[in-house]
This record gives C-alpha cells, sequence and structure tokens, in this order.
C-alpha cells in the first residue's frame, strides 16, 4: 500500500488497548437500577408508585414502631405517655410476655421446663432432618418424647421411664419375630408393650415422688407454647400414619383399602372445627361423668386424624408419580412388600411429596390456632381473651396482633425454607 | 330402628349422668374445689390479671360460693368457656356452677334443663352514638346507620323496636365486639348497639370516651344470672342463698370490712342470723353456720363487689342504675334471710 502515508491517514493504533471497564452505566447497580426498575416509561411510573408506597407505609409504620412504649401498666398510660405522638403500646407484650408463650397457669417457677423441652427439641430433630449431624444423636431423637412430656407435664420421672421401658420391650418383641413374618412381630410387640405399660402400672403410682416435677394439668397448658405443642406432636404422628394410610388405600387387600378410603374421605369431608367441637363438646356427654380424658389428648387425637388424612392423599400422589417400572424393578429383584418399599418405592415418593408435606404441616401448625375457638388458651385464645378482655388492655390490636403474627411467620417460613433447602439435597438429577 | 336405639342408648346414658351427678355439693366436697365456667374474657366480668388470677364481676360470684363451702375463696377452678361451649360444659358435669353473663331466658331455663339461681346483673340493650351527632335520644336515630352484631338477640330486638317506633335504620352487620367498635370508630355506623354494659365497656376503651355518648333508651332486657344443672336442689339452694346473702349484705349494711365486728355482736337478728350468730341456716343448706361471713369476706357485698369490677370508679365505669337495691330504686331484692 505505497499511497498510505501520513496525510491520508490521520491516526492508526499500533497497540492493543487494555481491557477498559465498562462505563459505569452498563454495571454493577447503576445498570441493574437501569435496566430493571427505568428500562421503559411504563416501568418507571411503576418503580416511583412503588417507592412512593413503600415511603407511606414505612413513613406510619416506623415511627409506631420506634416510637412505641414498653413500660407502661395499662392501655391509658400508654396514651398519657404517647401524648398524641404515633407510636405502638407494646407495654401489653412486655407485661403479658409469659402469659402470651406459657398461658395463664403454668406454673411460674417452672418456665424453663417448657423452655428446656423447646431448645432440646432442635437437638432432637436435628440428625432427622440433616444428614451432616452425627448419627449418634437419633438416640437422644428417641429419647425426646418421654423427656419433654416429663419437662412439660411434670409429675415423676418413672411414669414416662415406665412408657420408654414398655416401648423398648415392645421393639424387641418386634425385631426378634419380624423375621419370620411381619404382621406376627408387629402385633406381638405391640401387645408386648402394652403388657408392660400395664405392669408398670402397678409400681409408678408408689414411686410418685422420685425425681418428680411439680404435675403441671393439660388444662393448664396455654400461649405459644400450647401452639408449639399441638403442632409438633400433631406433623409427627401424623406423617407415619399419613404413610400408612397411603399405602392401604393402595392395598389390595379389599377391607384394608376400604377402611383407609372411608378414614380419609370421611375425615376430608368434615372441617376440622366441627372435629374439635366433637372432641371438646359431644365426647362430653358420651363418656361417664367424671371421666377426666384428657382435653389435650382428645384435641391431640382429632388434629392428628385430620392432618394424616391430607397427608396420605398427598403421599397418594407421589406413589401415583412413580413409574409402574419402579415397582416392577423392586419385584424382580426379589424384594418382599415391606422391603419394595422401605427401599425403592417410598424413598422417591416421598421425595416428590415433599413440597405438599410440608404445605400440609405448615396449614396444620397454623390450625393450631383453632384451639381457642372451644375456649382453650393458646396464643389466639389468650389474646382474644384474658387480654384483649381485661380493662388495662381492651382496645390494643395491632400490637397483640401483629406479635402472634411474627411469631406464627418465623415458624412458618423456617419450615418452607427448610423444605426448599431438603428438595436442593435431595436433588439426584442433573440440570 | 336403629335411630331408636341410638336415641335410646343417649336417654340412658343421660339418666345415668343425672343421677350421678346429683349430689353436686359432695362431688364438690370430694374434689376439694369448685368448677366454675366462666367467659374466656370479658371486660370487668371475667378476666385473667398479668399473674393470672382471675377477676372481675362473674368470678367474685364463684369466689364468694367458694368461700361459703370452703372458706377459702382460692378453692375455684375457674373454667373458661365461649358463648357455644358454655351449656354443654354445664350440662355435661364439666362445670359445677356457670356464672357467665348469661341472659335469663325461658327457652334457656325450660328446654335446655338449666336453672337460673338469680340476677346478679340486670343489663339492657343500648345505643352509643359521638357526641357529634347531636342526638339524645333513640327516637332520633331516623334512618341511621346502625352497627349491630348478626346472630344475636340485640338484632331481634333493634328490628322490633325500631318498628314499634315507625323509625328507619339501615344494619350494618358485624360478627364480633372488636369488629363493631373498630367499624363504629371508623365512621362506618352512626351508632353502635349492644348490651349497655358491652357499650360503656367498649367506650371506655376508646382514645377520648368523652366524644360518644350512651343513650338512655334501653330497649330490652338482659337479666344475667348464675345458673346450674336442673334436678339438683339442693345445690341450686346453696347457690341462690350465696348469691341472695352477698345482696342482702349490702342492704344490712355487711361488708367485707365489718364482717367480724357484725359477726361477734350483732345487734339486728336479721344479720345475726345471717352471719351465722343466731339460728342454724348454714346447716340446712349443708354448710357450716358462718357460710355467709366467709363468702362476704371473700369480695365483699354485692355493692363493694360491683363498685371494685365495674363501678363507677373503674375504667367501665358503669353507674347502679338498675342494678341498685330496691331501697335506692333499683331492682335488686333479697328474700328475707330467715
Amino acid at each position: 500500500m505505497s499511497d498510505t502515508h501520513a496525510q491520508s491517514v490521520p491516526f492508526v493504533r499500533d497497540t492493543m488497548l487494555p481491557q477498559a471497564t465498562p462505563p459505569l452505566t452498563a454495571q454493577g447497580p447503576v445498570k441493574w437500577v437501569r435496566e430493571s426498575l427505568f428500562s421503559s416509561i411504563p416501568y418507571t411510573i411503576l418503580t416511583l408508585a412503588a417507592l412512593y408506597l413503600i415511603y407511606v407505609l414505612l413513613s406510619g409504620f416506623l415511627p409506631w414502631l420506634l416510637g412505641g412504649v414498653w413500660t407502661t401498666s395499662n392501655i391509658r398510660e400508654c396514651r398519657e405517655v404517647l401524648d398524641g405522638a404515633p407510636g405502638g403500646c407494646f407495654s401489653v407484650l412486655s407485661e403479658r410476655w409469659n402469659q402470651l408463650l406459657f398461658g395463664i397457669a403454668y406454673p411460674r417457677d417452672g418456665y424453663w421446663r417448657p423452655t428446656l423441652a423447646f431448645i432440646l427439641l432442635f437437638v432432637a430433630v436435628s440428625p432427622v432432618l440433616f444428614s451432616f449431624v452425627p448419627r449418634k444423636l437419633l438416640f437422644l431423637t428417641a429419647l425426646y418424647p418421654f423427656i419433654a412430656f416429663w419437662l412439660i407435664w411434670g409429675g415423676s420421672l418413672m411414669v414416662p421411664l415406665a412408657a420408654l421401658l414398655s416401648v423398648v420391650a415392645g421393639y424387641l418383641v418386634y425385631s426378634k419375630l419380624v423375621k419370620n413374618n411381619f404382621a406376627v412381630g408387629f402385633f406381638a410387640g405391640i401387645a408386648t408393650a402394652l403388657v408392660v405399660w400395664i405392669l408398670s402400672g402397678f409400681i409408678t403410682p408408689s414411686l410418685s415422688g422420685v425425681l418428680a416435677l411439680e404435675a403441671v394439668d393439660s388444662r393448664n397448658m396455654g400461649g405459644f407454647m400450647l401452639n408449639m405443642i399441638l403442632g409438633v406432636i400433631c406433623v409427627s404422628l401424623s406423617l407415619p400414619l399419613g404413610i400408612l394410610l397411603a399405602l392401604g388405600r393402595q392395598s389390595s387387600l379389599p377391607i384394608i383399602k376400604l377402611i383407609c378410603v372411608v378414614f380419609i374421605e370421611f375425615i376430608r369431608g368434615v372441617p376440622l372445627i366441627t372435629l374439635l367441637f366433637v372432641a371438646n363438646v359431644v365426647l362430653a356427654y358420651f363418656l361417664p361423668p367424671g371421666t377426666n380424658f384428657d382435653l389435650i389428648l382428645r384435641v391431640i387425637i382429632m388434629i392428628t386424624m385430620f392432618a394424616a388424612a391430607y397427608i396420605a392423599e398427598v403421599i397418594r400422589g407421589g406413589l401415583a408419580a412413580l413409574p409402574r417400572g419402579q415397582y416392577e424393578g423392586a419385584e424382580s429383584l426379589g424384594l418382599d412388600y415391606a422391603q419394595s418399599m422401605r427401599l425403592i418405592i417410598l424413598p422417591q415418593a416421598l421425595k416428590i411429596s415433599i413440597p405438599g408435606i410440608v404445605n400440609v404441616a405448615v396449614g396444620l401448625f397454623k390450625d393450631t390456632t383453632l384451639v381457642s375457638i372451644i375456649s382453650m388458651f393458646d396464643l389466639v385464645g389468650m389474646i382474644r381473651g384474658p387480654i384483649l378482655a381485661s380493662t388495662d388492655w381492651n382496645g390494643v390490636y395491632w400490637e397483640l396482633w401483629g406479635f402472634a403474627a411474627l411469631l406464627f411467620f418465623v415458624v412458618c417460613y423456617g419450615i418452607s425454607q427448610y423444605s426448599q433447602w431438603l428438595e436442593r439435597q435431595l436433588q439426584t438429577d442433573h440440570h | 330402628m336403629n335411630k331408636s336405639v341410638f336415641f335410646g342408648a343417649l336417654t340412658v346414658a343421660g339418666v345415668l349422668a343425672g343421677a350421678s351427678v346429683a349430689a353436686t355439693l359432695d362431688d364438690v366436697k370430694a374434689r376439694g374445689n369448685l368448677n366454675c365456667g366462666v367467659a374466656t374474657g370479658l371486660a370487668g366480668f371475667a378476666a385473667p390479671n398479668s399473674n393470672g388470677e382471675w377477676e372481675g364481676f362473674d368470678v367474685a360470684v364463684c369466689r364468694a360460693v367458694a368461700a361459703a363451702i370452703f372458706n377459702d375463696p382460692q378453692a375455684v377452678e375457674f373454667i373458661p368457656t365461649t358463648g357455644k361451649t358454655r351449656f354443654t360444659a354445664l350440662a355435661s358435669g364439666e362445670i359445677d356452677f356457670l356464672a357467665r353473663n348469661t341472659t335469663w331466658t325461658f327457652s334457656r331455663d325450660v328446654d335446655l334443663k338449666f336453672d337460673f339461681v338469680g340476677v346478679n346483673y340486670y343489663d339492657g340493650q343500648g345505643f352509643m352514638v359521638p357526641k357529634a351527632l347531636g342526638v339524645s335520644s333513640a327516637k332520633e336515630l331516623d334512618g341511621a346507620t346502625v352497627c349491630i352484631q348478626t346472630g344475636t338477640t340485640t338484632e331481634l330486638n333493634l328490628a322490633d323496636y325500631f318498628r314499634n317506633n315507625n323509625i328507619s335504620y339501615e344494619p350494618v352487620p358485624v360478627e364480633t365486639n372488636a369488629e363493631g367498635q373498630q367499624q363504629y370508630l371508623a365512621g362506618a355506623c352512626d351508632t353502635y348497639t349492644t348490651d349497655a354494659s358491652g357499650l360503656a365497656a367498649t367506650r371506655a376503651t376508646f382514645e377520648n370516651p368523652g366524644d360518644h355518648v350512651i343513650l338512655p333508651e334501653i330497649i330490652s332486657k338482659e337479666p344475667l344470672g348464675p345458673l346450674v344443672r336442673h334436678g339438683d336442689n339442693d345445690w341450686g339452694d346453696l347457690t341462690r342463698w350465696v348469691l341472695n346473702a352477698l345482696i342482702a349484705a349490702e342492704e344490712l349494711g355487711v361488708t367485707s370490712a365489718n364482717v367480724e365486728e357484725m359477726a361477734s355482736n350483732a345487734t339486728n337478728p336479721e344479720i345475726a342470723r345471717l352471719l351465722g350468730t343466731e339460728g342454724t341456716l348454714g346447716e340446712m343448706l349443708g354448710l357450716e353456720a358462718d357460710w355467709a361471713k366467709n363468702a362476704i369476706a371473700a369480695e365483699g357485698n354485692y355493692g363493694e363487689i360491683f363498685a371494685k369490677n365495674i363501678g363507677e370508679e373503674t375504667p367501665i365505669g358503669l353507674s347502679r342504675g338498675l342494678n341498685a337495691q330496691w331501697t335506692d330504686g333499683g331492682l335488686l331484692y333479697a328474700p328475707p334471710v330467715r
């Protein structure tokens, strides 16, 4: 190119430019803001409207939250202190804190007991929920129901110990006999446990002072503790029951199938509150007068049956979603029914069912507040009844219901986050 | 066929239940405490305080009965009941005595098989309006919007009253008292109507109670009283006379402060009979001679209980009105203690 000379080409780059960072408007937060918030005129309008809405909400909410009063002893003092300034009357939470958590009648010097049971709950469920926790802790999980019962209800340690003994005896018999025949082992195990429990009934009353905590009646349970008790017990009982019902519904034995179908369809066709009324009111007419069939126990049975029916249907969905080949594959390996279910079918079916099960569990936990309608003082019952009815706090709504919503949100959000984590853990396909 | 067997079984169960709970006083004494049904929470009438101790107007009646039996006002197990569970709790024997601001009506007394042992509060349905509305009588409420709890007797009373007086209104149905309170404060209705005691309690919780007035008209009769099961007249007598003793004590000037002194040197023969220094009234009830003295010492006489829980000095601020002694122009009239 002999024509090329300095006059005709003003500038020739002879080196590579170093890589430059993108301009400020095309990177980082600025880019994000431009692209996601102000990319077009309608988006800009929506963004501004949303910002204004957030501002309005926060400008109302923050002064209320931060300017709140925590130390007065009734709503009139609250109003005096605030003197027209915006601010919540959070004194009700600090004054009635123990009642909100433990109800009105739990012994005050025993608050550490349900608290300890609550902390132990996390230790006990951790090996079930997280695979990286040492397996040895499962030992504690097995013991937990008995420890928690003793801590919360009190009485002699001998009673839960006797229950533990009968369960262990039943399990030993079961594991001896199950090799020959599952049904024989199962029923013999239950029979042994019952016999041991009845026999121990002759001994424990005489030891009622041994390692005894102050006994607390079920009637005196209340507050968020009651919601937790009902939620934890009912979820953990309804899961195995639901699995059995789901398997029973697919059984080839007509009688088992019929029982399961009738049970599930009946329970699902009846509102929970009706069952609770039956537990509270109608049963009292049929039982002989003076029978003290614990109210919490009645409620636990009803909620568990209710949740089990729903979980059974969720799991049936999981079972139905498995390809037929999985069942046939299990059979072709020569596994019997119990083995094929335990090793092949259920692990897959349960994995598919996790979102549904969690959905039921979260719903169930919130449904425990329905017991307030049958005059039990759970968290909602405490607020609706004693606290809002006292002349000191009548009229404090937002603070109390906000607190209740917060407690339930923490628990339910925790459950749902765990289930999402679990789904990621169990992912076996390669996306 | 199946149905009749079922109802037959039900009847047998009912008869057995009735027979075995007949001697309520014996059961209560054996148990060592009174099972008393109260509201799950009603301002001034029954609510646990921050220490978990029950307080209120109805609660005081329970404590008086317990004091009459055990000389211990704390020997009560309070069983919270809702409007829906109260009657079954009493009928099934879960509670011995129901003091839950329950209106004495024909069907509850006769059809539901209960015995009302008296009236501890004469209530009636009233109206609350904002002062700014400038209304001084319910008859001026022509065309007003009225917040009214659905499914209650107040709804029917309201319709009757307005039809009788030939005035029109527009109902705004609400579900609970709390909702009614909110709707009324938000201006969704011109007036809120429910029992007058409830109106007073509601108004007491307002930020500016002075801006609202309760109209003078009371348009229904709501005699609230404690009740027991049909069929155990001894128990009914006992509870009836504990309530009467509280009312009579006020009339006779016996208070929780002077009851000891009155008992030791009573000059009035009626006071002496009441407090057990004369006669055998306690024995007739199956109680100690000083039953009424203990009942009065527990929470005071009727007037003291009223003043302490719902009277004008309390935030609820109810005046005695119909609940004054007959000597003061009210309806309280205890039969002679003789």
